[in-house]
C-alpha cells in the first residue's frame, strides 16, 4: 500500500538526510513496538531544523523510518502550527500576537512589517530572503510587543523602529550565501 | 558527582551544601562573607542581554583578581520583568534594575571594591522619586508571598547543589523512607492544594484516583504546555527552579506507583527545555532519578517531550495523544487519565506550578500550607501581570488577595495614569472582569462566580484605550486558529462567533447580531467536546455582560468608543492647530497626507489605511481620531 503513489526520488540534499539518519538511529526504533511513535514529533522538529521545512518527500521518508503510513506523518505535520511544508525565508520574522503584545500594539507592528516587505503574514518574499509569521506568546510579556528575527528577540518594538531593525538584515543577507543547500 | 545512597546521606549532603546559600539567606554585610552577584537569566532578561552582562562580570572579576571576595551567578526570574535585566548583590541585599552589559564596571568598581551602592541603577519609586535599595522595600514585592517561586531569583537553576542547599529533595527523601504512598496522598489532600492549571481539582484526590487503579504500569505527566497567551509563570518556574518540578514528579510517582514521568513542554520555550535537560542529567547522576532512588526500592525517571505549537494540547487528553505521537485531539471524559491515560495506563497529569508546590508542602507540612489562603483555595497563586500596567511581571500572592491590591499595590497601577477598564483572567477560556469587581478576593470560586476563571494565571490589564469588542474578537481569532476541529460546536461555532464580531467591529451589524452572538455562545458552551471548546465563548459572554454599551455603540452608532476598531475610526487634521511641520506626511506609509511646508496639511480619507502613525508622530495634537 504505502508509498506507491510517488516514486522515491530524493531531491533534497543527501548530507541533510545523513544528519537526520544519525538522529533517528539514536532512538533504535523497533518497527514492532506499538509505542514507537512517541518520538515522532521530536524527529519532525529535528528534520525541520535540518531541512528548514517538511516537504512531502521528507514526510514519506520519515514515515518509512518509523514503519508507519505517510498519511499518519502528514496528519501530525498538518496539525501542529510549528511545522511547515513550505520553505521559510532566510530571515524569519515572528511577531508575537499574545495578549500582552496585542494590547500593546502588536497588530500595528505586524502590519508595518507586511507593508515594508510587501508580503502578508505566512508568506515569503520572492527572493526567499524574508518571511513573516505571527506566533502565540513567547512568554516575554514584560517586553511587549515582542518580535523575534531568527533567534534574536527584540522587545518593545514600535512601528517607528521597524525600519532600523530591518536595515540590519537587508544589508547583512545581501552578502551571505544561501545555506539551505537547495539545488 | 557521587550518588547519594540513603536519606541520611542526603541530609549530610544538604548540610555540606547549605553554606553555599549562606550569604543569600542571611543578609546583612559582615566581615569575611564573600559577596555574590546574581544576574537574572529568565527569558525576559535574557532577551535584554543579561548573558552579555554575566560575561562582563566574569571577565572583570578575573581581570581584577577578585575571585576571593566575589562570585557571579545566573539565577531564575525575579518576576520584575518590566525592569530587567535585574542584578542582586548579596549579602548586602541590594537590588539593581535595568542593568546594561556596560554597567558591570560600575557595580564591580563602586559596589564590590569601594563598598558604595550604585545609585543610578537602583529602582526609583515612580511617585516619590525615591531610590530604593532592597527588594523588600519595593512596592512590587511588598504583598507577595513566594512559595512556588521560592527559588527563582535565589538559586542558580543550573546547579543541583544549590537546589539541595535550599532543602531540595529532602521531601522526597523523607517520603521514600518514612511515609507510605497513602500517607503522602493524605498529606496532599489535607494541604488543600488544587490544580494550578486552571480547573482547580484537588491534587491529593487526583493522586488517590491514580493510585486506586491497579496496573502494571502508570505514568506521571507534567503539563508544561503553557499555551495561554500572556501567561509565563510556568516558563519561569521551569527555567528558574527545574529541580522542584522533578522532585514534585518523583513524589507524585511514589504516591501513585509510577516509575516513569514525562514533561510535555512547549517548543517555544527553548531555555526551559535546556535547563530541564540539564537538571534531569544532574538528578540522575546523584541517584535522585533512575533506579533505586536514595537506596530505596523506588525507581523513577523523567523524559522530556516537546510540543509543536498547539494550544489544545494543554488539555490533558489532547496532551496525552501528542506524547503518543498523534494529532493532539482531545477525547471525551470519562475515562479520565487517572484511569486510562498514556498508552491506556493510569496517568496523573499535573501542572508545573502545582508540582512546584508539592515538595515544600511535604517539607513544611499540610498545616503550614492550608493556613495560607481562603476557605476553599489554599496557598498562593502566581499571576503573570501584563498589558496596560506599570509593573509588568510575575507576582505570587496569597489566595484571597483582591484584584485591586494586585493591580494597584503590586502592579503600580495603569500605564500612563489611564483609567482601568477590565482585567482579563484565564486567557482565551476566561473572562473580562470590570471595575465594580476589583475588590473581589481572588480564589477559584469567586472568579467563576463573576464569569471568569482562575485559569493558569494570566492577568491582562486593560485600560480605557482598549476596546472590549475588539478584545473578544482577538480571543475568538485565537480560538478559531487553535480549534482542533474535532467537534462541530467549536470548529464551526467559534468561526461564526468570530464572523459576527468582525462584522460588529467593521460597522456591518444590527441588533439581531447581538442576540445571535449570545445564543450561539451559550450553545457552544453547552455542547463542545472538551474544556477548551466549552470555555471558548467566555470572552464573548463576559464582555457582552459587562460592556454591552460598547457593543451597542459599535452596532447602533457605528462608533468605537476607544478608537481601536479601524473601520470605525477616522483621522483628521485640525487646520487651526497644524503648523505644517510635515512630520505626518513624511511618516505616512501610504503617502496620503498632502500639504505645503508651514501650511495646514490634509488627509486623503479614500487612501488612508488608518495605521495611526501620523497620530503618534504629531507633536502639536493637531491630528484627532474619531
Amino acid at each position: 500500500m504505502e508509498n506507491k503513489s510517488k516514486p522515491q526520488v530524493r531531491m533534497l540534499p543527501s548530507e541533510h538526510y545523513a544528519k537526520l539518519d544519525a538522529y533517528i538511529d539514536s532512538f533504535h526504533i523497533d518497527p514492532h513496538d506499538d509505542r514507537r511513535k512517541d518520538v515522532l514529533i521530536q524527529v519532525l522538529h529535528k528534520a525541520q531544523d535540518i531541512f528548514g521545512y517538511l516537504p512531502e518527500e521528507l514526510q514519506v521518508y520519515i514515515a518509512g523510518r518509523f514503519s508507519i503510513s505517510p498519511a499518519e506523518v502528514s496528519g501530525v505535520v498538518s496539525f501542529y502550527n510549528l511545522f511547515t511544508t513550505t520553505p521559510r525565508g532566510k530571515v524569519r520574522i515572528n511577531v508575537c500576537m499574545g495578549t500582552a503584545c496585542y494590547v500593546n500594539g502588536a497588530e500595528k507592528v505586524l502590519e508595518a512589517f507586511e507593508r515594508k516587505l510587501g508580503i502578508k503574514s505566512g508568506e515569503v518574499t520572492e527572493d526567499g530572503k524574508f518571511s513573516i509569521e505571527s506566533l502565540r506568546c513567547l512568554g516575554a510579556c514584560g517586553l511587549a510587543p515582542v518580535v523575534t528575527i531568527n533567534d534574536k528577540v527584540y522587545g518593545q518594538v514600535q512601528v517607528e523602529k521597524i525600519e532600523s531593525i530591518l536595515e540590519h538584515y537587508l544589508t547583512e543577507t545581501g552578502n551571505e550565501e544561501t545555506s539551505d543547500g537547495k539545488n | 558527582m557521587e550518588r547519594i545512597n540513603s536519606y541520611p546521606a542526603l541530609t549530610e549532603t544538604f548540610k555540606k551544601f547549605e553554606p553555599l546559600l549562606d550569604s543569600r539567606v542571611h543578609t546583612g554585610i559582615r566581615e569575611g562573607v564573600k559577596r555574590m552577584i546574581l544576574v537574572c537569566g529568565g527569558t525576559g532578561c535574557h532577551a535584554s542581554d543579561s548573558e552579555h552582562l554575566l560575561a562582563n562580570f566574569s571577565a572583570l572579576i578575573a581581570e581584577k583578581g577578585l575571585e576571593d571576595i566575589v562570585a557571579v551567578s545566573n539565577t531564575g526570574c525575579f518576576g520584575f520583568c518590566a525592569k530587567g535585566p535585574i542584578v542582586k548583590v548579596f549579602p548586602d541585599d541590594v537590588f539593581y534594575v535595568q542593568v546594561k552589559p556596560e554597567d558591570a564596571v560600575d557595580i564591580i568598581n563602586l559596589h564590590i571594591i569601594a563598598n558604595q551602592v550604585v545609585e543610578h541603577l537602583l529602582y526609583e519609586e515612580p511617585v516619590s522619586k525615591q531610590k530604593i535599595k532592597t527588594l523588600h522595600e519595593i512596592p512590587f514585592y511588598r504583598n507577595q508571598k513566594r512559595i512556588a517561586l521560592r527559588n527563582c531569583g535565589m538559586i542558580n537553576p543550573e546547579k543541583i547543589e544549590e537546589y539541595i542547599a535550599s532543602g531540595g529533595y529532602l521531601a522526597l527523601g523523607r517520603a521514600l523512607t518514612e511515609m507510605t504512598p497513602e500517607a503522602v496522598i493524605e498529606e496532599m489532600k489535607r494541604s488543600g492544594l488544587r490544580g494550578r492549571g486552571g480547573a482547580g481539582f484537588s491534587t491529593g484526590k487526583k493522586w488517590e484516583f491514580g493510585r486506586s487503579y491497579p496496573s502494571d504500569e502508570k505514568f506521571v505527566i507534567c503539563n508544561a504546555d503553557e499555551g495561554d497567551p500572556g501567561a509565563f509563570m510556568d516558563r519561569s518556574i521551569l527555567e528558574g527552579d527545574s529541580h522542584s518540578i522533578l522532585e514534585g514528579m518523583a513524589l507524585a510517582g511514589y504516591a501513585i506507583g509510577a516509575h516513569q514521568g514525562y514533561i510535555y513542554v512547549r517548543a517555544e520555550y527553548p531555555l526551559a527545555v535546556k535547563r530541564l535537560e540539564n537538571a534531569i542529567q544532574q538528578a540522575r547522576s546523584y541517584g535522585l532519578l533512575g533506579r533505586n532512588i536514595l537506596g530505596t526500592e523506588f525507581h523513577f525517571d523523567v523524559d522530556i517531550r516537546l510540543g509543536a505549537g498547539a494550544f489544545v494540547c494543554g488539555e490533558e487528553t489532547a496532551l496525552i495523544n501528542s506524547i503518543q505521537g498523534e494529532r493532539g485531539e482531545p477525547h471525551t471524559k470519562p475515562p479520565f487519565p487517572a484511569q486510562s491515560g498514556l498508552w491506556g495506563k493510569p496517568t496523573v497529569v499535573n501542572n508545573v506550578e502545582t508540582l512546584a508546590n508539592v515538595p515544600i508542602i511535604l517539607l513544611k507540612g499540610a498545616d503550614w500550607f492550608n493556613s495560607i489562603g481562603t476557605g476553599t483555595s489554599k496557598g498562593t497563586k502566581v499571576f503573570a501581570l501584563a498589558g496596560q500596567i506599570n509593573n509588568v511581571g510575575l507576582v505570587e500572592v496569597p489566595m484571597g488577595t483582591t484584584l485591586r491590591e494586585i493591580i494597584y499595590d503590586t502592579g503600580g497601577g495603569i500605564k500612563g495614569g489611564l483609567e482601568f477598564k477590565a482585567a482579563q483572567t484565564g486567557g482565551p477560556s476566561g473572562g473580562c472582569i470590570p471595575s465594580q469587581y476589583l475588590d473581589t478576593p481572588i480564589d477559584y470560586e469567586s472568579l467563576n462566580a463573576i464569569g471568569s476563571m482562575m485559569g493558569s494565571g494570566g492577568l491582562i490589564v486593560m485600560s480605557e484605550k482598549d476596546c472590549m469588542v475588539n478584545i473578544a474578537k482577538f480571543y475568538l481569532e485565537f480560538i478559531v486558529d487553535e480549534s482542533c476541529g474535532r467537534c462541530v460546536p467549536c470548529r464551526i461555532g467559534t468561526k461564526r462567533l468570530h464572523e459576527i464580531l468582525t462584522a460588529i467591529t467593521e460597522g456591518r451589524s444590527t441588533d439581531a447580531d447581538l442576540v445571535e452572538l449570545d445564543e450561539l455562545a451559550n450553545v457552544i458552551k453547552d455542547t463542545a467536546l472538551c474544556g477548551l471548546g466549552q470555555s471558548a465563548p467566555n470572552p464573548v459572554l463576559s464582555t457582552i455582560k459587562y460592556f454591552s454599551d460598547e457593543y451597542r455603540a459599535h452596532i447602533q452608532e457605528k462608533h468605537c468608543p476607544s478608537g481601536v476598531c479601524k473601520s470605525l475610526v477616522q483621522y483628521e487634521i485640525l487646520v487651526e492647530k497644524c503648523i505644517g511641520c510635515t512630520a505626518c506626511a513624511n511618516n505616512c506609509p501610504v503617502g496620503c497626507i498632502s500639504g505645503v511646508v508651514k501650511k495646514p496639511h490634509s488627509i486623503d480619507q479614500s487612501r488612508c489605511i488608518r495605521c495611526g502613525v501620523c497620530y503618534s508622530k504629531c507633536k502639536f495634537k493637531a491630528i484627532v481620531k474619531h
